[in-house]
């Protein structure tokens, strides 16, 4: 029985952080790009900023729930889940690029444009590369929360640690609540110290 | 031959407000055009204008005899160098790597840029084996203004503009910086476009200062002549220099 949990344990909480790789990559790889394309087009930023607002201060269950009767997004199980996580990591991705972005000293974005690179050059070369820092700090808030928000997955079929919290809830189990609850916790504060240190790692200037 | 750049009935307005206003002048190589006047006299506007980083709203600006309008913004820029007041030097590149840019751009051979790289910061007092792996916040703001100068002139482009360049410095490394450059002027014989506050400044470097008031030109004319000429803002700022010479 003790060699039982501490397997499920394993198990859940490999499965947990599957889906929150998943959910993190996918974030990134959108709310990067997009952050970048709305440091270009003042004119979207408002709409699109308060839609990802909006899509935050949806509570989380509630979310989930709207979700499952959606085709091809929705339904039962790991992919409705990894879609409402990426949605709440949106945010904080997308608005942390586009501030690392528009932070950048204006002087030495207007030597860049002087000294005669295109406009990519300039993305790759300086824009991003001074905005790292404010981007992964956007990256390290997103993850943090995905860890924590992504025991709810189990109310939908998703799986993760989620699994002993609401078994735990259903027979009043504070020990299996806690099995789910603890290794959450700590996965949170690993996950928080190691994108820190890479983040001081990228401090440019 | 054609001027190397001239300015035909130069406008330039912003939501409104005319910055300039019918400007027109001609530089031919190898001049040390200064541009003086107060803040909001537009001349960093017309600085602006010949690398092209802003467009005329009328008239034309024409380097090498083609209008700003014609060129291949990318390649007119890589041909000009640009010095600003903060350097504005890449705070995330090593000082070697900022000075390289411009050459690394136009693909020269990496030999050939590193070569460069040294001979430029001997040029501009800064060793090499010192200098070359600093970031720029290691440097002083004198040192800054060195590598600015150097980055601008890797290249070897026939055009370099100067935006307040030495403004930012105490009154001896000022000193030492207009010196070296008045030295890079007789070796190189660059066409330059300098923008300045400073009246002694602009008598002190140029062939020939332009005064911009309110965005038109109130004269134009060699250093000497400048001394005589009248008209209320030269006398505001000649009145400046002998303050200055009396203190």
């Amino acid at each position: 029985m003790q060699g039982g949990i501490a397997r499920d344990i394993l198990d859940l909480t490999l499965e947990h952080i599957v889906l929150v790789l998943a959910a993190l990559s996918i974030a990134c790889l959108t709310g990067i790009p997009l952050g970048i394309a709305l440091s270009r087009r003042a004119a979207w930023r408002g709409w699109i900023l308060g839609l990802a607002n909006v899509l935050q201060t949806i509570p989380s269950l509630a979310l989930f729930g709207f979700l499952i009767p959606l085709p091809f997004i929705g339904g039962i199980g790991k992919r409705t889940a990894i879609v409402a996580l990426v949605l709440y990591a949106l945010l904080p991705v997308l608005r942390n690029t586009l501030t690392g972005l528009l932070g950048v000293d204006p002087a030495v974005v207007e030597s860049a444009v002087a000294m005669g690179m295109t406009p990519r050059q300039r993305l790759v070369r300086v824009e991003l590369p001074l905005a790292t820092r404010t981007i992964l700090a956007g990256v390290r808030v997103a993850a943090v929360t995905t860890v924590g928000t992504a025991t709810i997955a189990a109310a939908i079929g998703g799986g993760g640690l989620g699994v002993f919290i609401f078994r735990g809830l259903a027979s009043v189990d504070v020990h299996l609540i806690l099995a789910g609850a603890v290794p959450a916790a700590l996965l949170a504060l690993l996950v928080d110290g190691g994108l820190g240190w890479i983040e001081r790692k990228f401090s440019p200037v | 031959m054609n001027p190397a750049i001239a300015f035909r009935d130069v406008s330039y307005g912003i939501q409104g407000k005319e910055i300039l206003r019918h400007v027109s002048f001609e530089i031919a190589a190898g001049e040390t055009f200064v541009l003086l006047g107060r803040s909001g006299s537009g001349k960093t506007t017309a600085l602006k204008m010949v690398n092209a980083l802003l467009m005329p709203t009328s008239g034309d600006v024409l380097v090498d005899g083609t209008s700003t309008r014609d060129w291949d913004p990318i390649e007119l820029r890589r041909g000009i160098g640009y010095v600003l007041q903060d350097a504005g030097l890449f705070p995330h590149f090593t000082v070697a790597r900022n000075v390289a840019l411009v050459p690394e751009l136009l693909g020269w051979e990496k030999a050939r840029v590193e070569a460069r790289v040294d001979e430029l910061l001997v040029r501009m007092g800064l060793a090499p084996g010192e200098f070359r792996e600093r970031m720029p916040r290691q440097l002083s703001g004198g040192q800054r203004q060195r590598v600015g100068v150097a980055r601008a002139l890797a290249a070897d482009p026939m055009i370099l503009l100067l935006d307040e360049p030495f403004g930012a410095l105490d009154p001896i490394t000022r000193h030492e910086l207009q010196r070296q450059f008045l030295n890079l002027r007789k070796a190189w014989k660059k066409t330059s476009i300098f923008v300045t506050h400073d009246v002694r400044e602009a008598l002190g470097l140029a062939t020939r200062v332009a005064l911009l008031h309110e965005g038109r030109i109130e004269v134009l004319a060699p250093p000497r002549e400048f001394l005589a000429a009248r008209g209320e803002e030269v006398t505001t700022f000649l009145a400046g220099l002998d303050w200055r010479l009396e203190d």
